[in-house]
């Protein structure tokens, strides 16, 4: 690893090795630093000093909730008679969100090593990376690796001789979104429809099989490495307090250069967007950007210079939830693409909640008529009642996610709502 | 096909026995194992679905549900080259619809459709989780990013002029 051990020189830490060609291959992640630390994480660390630093490091749930990793951690129940699950979530289906993809595929072998960490700290045998059904690729390559660990006594029994076992298995998803939701996942897993669970009870007490288990996304996972090298004060002296260490933001829509940038977090949006993806397809400041996946509600050009934390884009009115950010020029047209996204929604609802399973159907067909040319003025009602209804109070988030386009189109763009209905009027 | 014909050969059920000794109960197999069913059929049944329920010792409902609720598993052939537009967001704004209409055009078929040789099917899906490199195609679960209408022609004409065999 070539990560600066002084915390101001950082700037990136799971991207580190990404850029190494065949770094999927053991020989290759080994001659650049892969497994370096294990044996001595399992010969002299143990799990109050390895929740320990997590905790220290300020290191928050990367999947999108921003939830403390440590703490996630240390509510795992001991001693239960039970097993404890460790549960990658690599499910990825939130639109815009491409990052987890990359450390699959270019870097395996960092995720497999923060598994193997995070299974040993938390006293796990069976491990799983659950991964979106589409990753086919991602999922041989990750096989691939998880073989050559094994081969290596990596994984499996007995791993090099510490006495500590850890078995890893890829389970394939199948194409819905709302698995990547970790109750849902779970179920998924068991093998059976993806229906989320009510919560609490959270994951940790009672997951997989109604035994603990601990859900993390995979770029959290592949962030423990690099915190048990260089200490969680290190992690925690990167970034901004209470928001440290680098994130990975998917940058795609209206910019020049789209694609993964990971950056030191308290980077401001402008800067990510001028300075890493080349800036604007037309126009220099954008009209809508979407900061944390499609779930996310909006923000504009006035916002642009907003440092990407959790505080400061929740102070801006939205979250920095998976880190993709979706940009768009004014060119964009905003019914048509709040029209697609109600479809998205609807499409993908498991419908077990009465509010999300008839709203994100009306607010598809409302859309559909108001960009199709058959809308009429009080439709503007309509699509804000329905929205309001459906946040707090259904099972999982993705109701919520599904007003936030249509609340955000109306918030900052009525007019663009307006002209279309008028448009219609003729 | 009737049940009796619907049938995982001895290495194939070899396979799912070692599979289901990596989950803490069977049922978590059924996920990897309809996968499997539609790799060596081409799709997936009502009589391959009753022989998997018999296989893993579930009923058959516990298989239908789970059939229907993932839209990655098919009860119903496909053409042979699955040609996946997303039209989300991403790609949405970089050109993904103008894309479909021309490949439909180009296919002859309507979205959805699949081509009276049983060669193409086309189907429009949701973020694939590389808007990085939108607008994003999948043939057969390959990704191609930054899809063109001439990468797309050509792909099309490549696979008929290798008979279907690319
Ligand atoms: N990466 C992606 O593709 C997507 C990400 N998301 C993100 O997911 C977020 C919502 O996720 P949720 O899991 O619903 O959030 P949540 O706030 O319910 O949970 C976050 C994590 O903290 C844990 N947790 C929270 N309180 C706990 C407690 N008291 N004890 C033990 N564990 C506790 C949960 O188990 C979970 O792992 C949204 O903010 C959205 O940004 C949504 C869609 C897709
Ligand atoms: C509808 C929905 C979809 C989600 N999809 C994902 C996902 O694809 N990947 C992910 O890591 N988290 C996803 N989450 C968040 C998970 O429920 C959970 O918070 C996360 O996996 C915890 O890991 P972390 O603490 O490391 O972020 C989703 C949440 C919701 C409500
Ligand atoms: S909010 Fe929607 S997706 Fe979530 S559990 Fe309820 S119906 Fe299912
Ligand atoms: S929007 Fe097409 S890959 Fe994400």
């Amino acid at each position: 690893m070539t990560i600066s051990s002084d915390p101001k020189q950082v700037t990136q830490i799971c991207f580190d090795r990404i850029n190494i060609p065949n770094q999927n291959k053991l020989s290759v992640a080994r001659e650049n630093g892969a497994y370096e630390l294990l044996p001595t994480v399992l010969e002299e660390f143990d799990s109050a000093k390895i929740i320990g630093e997590v905790k220290t490091s300020g290191l928050r749930g990367r999947g999108g909730a921003g939830f403390p990793t440590g703490l996630k951690w240390s509510f795992v129940p001991r001693n239960t008679g039970k097993p404890t699950y460790l549960l990658c979530n690599a499910d990825e289906g939130e639109p815009g969100t491409f990052k987890d993809r990359d450390i699959m595929r270019f870097d395996p072998h960092l995720l497999i090593e923060g598994m193997i960490m995070a299974g040993f700290a938390l006293d796990v045998r069976d491990a799983y990376i659950y991964i979106r059904g589409e990753f086919l690729h991602e999922a041989n390559v990750l096989n691939e690796a998880i073989a050559e660990a094994y081969a290596a006594n990596l994984l499996g029994e007995n791993i090099l001789g510490s006495g500590y076992s850890m078995n890893l298995t890829v389970h394939r998803g199948a194409g819905a979104y709302v698995c990547g939701e970790e109750t849902a996942l779970i179920e998924s897993l068991e093998g059976k429809p993806g229906r989320p669970r009510f919560k609490p009870p959270f994951p940790a007490v009672e997951g997989f099989y109604r035994c603990p288990t601990v859900v993390n996304n995979v770029e959290t996972l592949a962030t423990i490495p690099a915190i048990l090298k260089f200490g969680g004060e290190w992690h925690a002296s990167i970034g901004i307090p209470n928001n440290t260490g680098c994130k990975i933001f998917s940058v795609s829509g209206h910019v020049n250069k789209p694609g993964n940038y990971e950056v030191p977090m308290g980077t401001s949006l402008k800067t990510l967007i001028e300075e890493y993806c080349g800036g604007l397809q037309h126009g220099s400041v954008p009209k809508v950007i979407i900061p944390g996946g499609s779930s996310t509600p909006w923000l504009t050009g006035e916002h642009y210079d907003t440092p990407l934390t959790y505080d400061d884009l929740m102070k801006a009115g939205s979250f920095l939830g998976s880190g993709a950010i979706i940009v768009m020029d004014e060119t964009a047209d905003l019914v048509a693409l709040t029209h697609r996204l109600t479809h998205f929604y609807a499409h993908e609802s498991c419908g077990q909640c009465t509010p999300c399973r008839e709203g994100t159907g009306w607010l598809e067909r409302v859309m559909g008529r108001v960009e199709n040319g058959k809308g009429c003025a009080a439709d503007v009602t309509v699509l804000k009642d329905a929205s309001e209804h459906m946040a707090g109070r259904t099972i999982c988030a993705l109701a919520e996610g599904a007003a936030a386009p249509v609340l955000s189109l109306l918030k900052y763009f009525p007019e663009d709502v307006q002209t279309r209905l008028a448009e219609n009027a003729e | 096909m009737s049940a009796d014909t619907v049938r995982f050969s001895d290495d194939r059920l070899a396979e799912i026995a070692e599979l289901v000794k990596r989950y803490p109960g069977p049922q978590s197999a059924l996920m990897p194992v309809l996968y499997m069913a539609q790799e060596d059929f081409g799709y997936i049944s009502m009589d391959a679905q009753k022989m998997i329920a018999d296989v893993l010792g579930l009923r058959l409902m516990q298989v239908r549900e789970v059939v229907t609720f993932y839209t990655m598993f098919k009860e119903q052939p496909t053409g042979k080259y699955l040609l996946e537009v997303c039209t989300n967001a991403g790609c949405m704004l970089n050109g993904a619809y103008e894309l479909a209409d021309h490949m439909c055009e180009s296919l002859g078929i309507k979205m959805g459709g699949t081509t009276a040789d049983g060669l193409f099917t086309i189907a429009e899906v949701e973020c694939a989780g590389a808007c990085g490199g939108a607008p994003v195609v999948q043939v057969n679960n390959i990704y191609h990013e930054k899809a063109t209408a001439e990468s797309m022609d050509a792909l099309i004409t490549q696979i008929r002029a290798d008979g279907g065999e690319a």
